[in-house]
């Protein structure tokens, strides 16, 4: 029977835009955003238009993620949905207009950080793949892989402490906040790599030095780069007139 | 003896559906049938004839509800973000309210399930197989009683009550010249998605556009049958024998 629908559902692969998505995955402190912020500043001076959109960044959604944290009212399933709704209203709004519009999108984390955490937190791996069915599909997927010990180095040294969820503390693997981290972190890096495969994922080796990553990244974009869309002032000028104006003032 | 399902084979991770003692009862049906006032209709005879009753329904869960309410006061809110935000506002509403209760033998009646969320996607454009899979979080309800008035009716009674609303006219979806033209035309198609879950999904039928007191003499003779079992009088036949 045909149902009364006024837009056909676009699922994962099918929605050639003429924009580019490439995306990076890896646990926390795998240094997949400085990366791709690199990767970002790089093809701005080259005169891209480029968009970039975080993990959980919804401006609708967002709020209700962080009472959920805070407060400790997420389960595996509420964890997984809310992280789900987040990512729709961000393909709705800042992946596929962009896309549309022939933007390069950039995404911090993207559908296989809900498909290695949800199914690390006991959640069945083919309904939360079925949950993202309407994703867009990557042009680039980077899979940043580090060992846990380097990881914990860098978050240890940067930021604050380790958080609760990043833990995995909801599903009391330890007591200890870095026990539980590692556990939780290990079992997340096991689904990634079960992904690299059947999803095609670019593998850096995140331990290399960033200038070797970034090299590697470079060569990987610029052959999928050809046809896109440049805006006809390059950025580095409007930025060099910002800067000196600036200055004058 | 495990009386309670999941929709899917996987459910919500952790939970043994077996475990559950009350009953889940549902009452659907398209906007202005008068689905609360039978939901408190429903409420106050099953705590008269010694039930404990949970009322529950769309957009009251403590995590998503108020978020959701108000993400749907601006007109930014695209159809497949709303379907997921509805999934997460009954999955927070069934583990924390509805489970707890059913485990408690409490008798949990929602106002709207899974079917209107699922009406709701459908005529938006969703893969009728997507959002089902969504949803295969949800238990299988014990009785979903379905208010059924047709569209002239239901005209009436929304004009009576509160006029037209930009979500229950699916404004979204640029139907109609105004909003009466869009409200009849996304009614009449939320109609069809109802009818055919229907039958899918075994709905009670009631005739939602005669009396209020008709309909509810209706909607207590479908669920009788289902509370005869745990009544107190059933308890004393079955005590004896």
């Amino acid at each position: 029977m045909v149902e009364s629908s006024p837009v056909l559902m676009k699922t994962y692969g099918h929605h050639n835009l003429p924009g580019r998505l490439f995306i990076v995955e890896g646990i926390d402190g795998s240094g997949k955003s400085t990366q791709l912020q690199l990767v970002q500043r790089w093809l701005e001076a080259e005169g891209y238009v480029t968009f970039l959109s975080e993990w959980n960044s919804s401006p609708l959604v967002r709020d209700v993620t962080k009472r959920g944290k805070r407060k400790r009212m997420l389960t595996p399933t509420t964890f997984s949905l809310i992280h789900a709704t987040d990512f729709a209203d961000r393909t709705e709004h800042h992946i596929v207009p962009p896309l549309k519009a022939g933007a390069l999108v950039l995404a911090d984390r993207y559908v296989y950080t809900a498909f290695a955490r949800d199914v690390a937190r006991g959640v069945d791996p083919k309904w939360v793949r079925d949950l993202y069915r309407f994703a867009v599909k990557p042009t680039l997927a980077f899979y940043f892989r580090v060992s846990i010990d380097v990881a914990m180095k860098r978050i240890l040294g940067g930021r604050d402490a380790i958080k609760y969820y990043e833990a995995g503390m909801d599903l009391k693997l330890s007591d200890d906040i870095e026990e539980g981290f590692r556990v939780f972190q290990g079992r997340i890096i096991e689904q990634y790599e079960k992904m690299v495969d059947a999803f095609g994922l670019v593998v850096i080796d995140a331990n290399s030095s960033i200038e070797e990553q970034q090299v590697q990244m470079r060569r990987m974009v610029i052959h999928a780069l050809a046809g896109a869309k440049k805006t006809r002032l390059r950025r580095w000028l409007d930025l060099n007139s910002m800067v000196r104006k600036g200055f004058q003032d | 003896m495990a009386r309670f399902e999941f929709y899917g084979s996987q459910g919500l991770p952790g939970l043994d559906p077996g475990e559950l003692k009350g009953k889940l009862i549902v009452v659907e049906g398209t906007d202005g049938v008068g689905r609360s006032t039978h939901v408190n209709l429903l409420k106050q005879w099953l705590e008269n004839t010694g039930h404990a009753v949970l009322d529950t329904g769309m957009t009251r869960s403590a995590l998503a509800g108020r978020d959701l309410k108000e993400a749907k006061e601006g007109h930014t809110l695209g159809w497949i973000t709303m379907s997921l935000f509805y999934a997460t506002d009954l999955a927070d509403r069934l583990e924390n309210e509805m489970i707890p209760a059913l485990r408690a033998g409490f008798i949990v009646v929602t106002d709207r399930y899974i079917f209107s969320a699922m009406a709701r996607a459908i005529v938006r454009g969703a893969d009728p197989e997507w959002i089902r899979g969504v949803y295969e979080f949800a238990l299988k309800p014990d009785i979903i009683i379905y208010l059924r008035a047709n569209i002239d009716d239901v005209i009436t009674r929304v004009i009576q009550n509160k006029g037209f609303n930009y979500w229950e006219s699916g404004m979204d979806l640029h139907l109609g010249e105004d909003m009466y033209d869009s409200f009849v035309e996304y009614q009449t198609r939320m109609l069809k998605q109802f009818d055919r879950m229907a039958d899918i999904y075994g709905f009670q039928v009631v005739n939602a556009s005669a009396s209020i007191e008709q309909v509810f003499e209706s909607v207590r003779e479908k669920i009788e049958p289902l509370m005869s079992s745990a009544s107190y009088a059933s308890e004393t036949t079955s005590s004896t024998m």
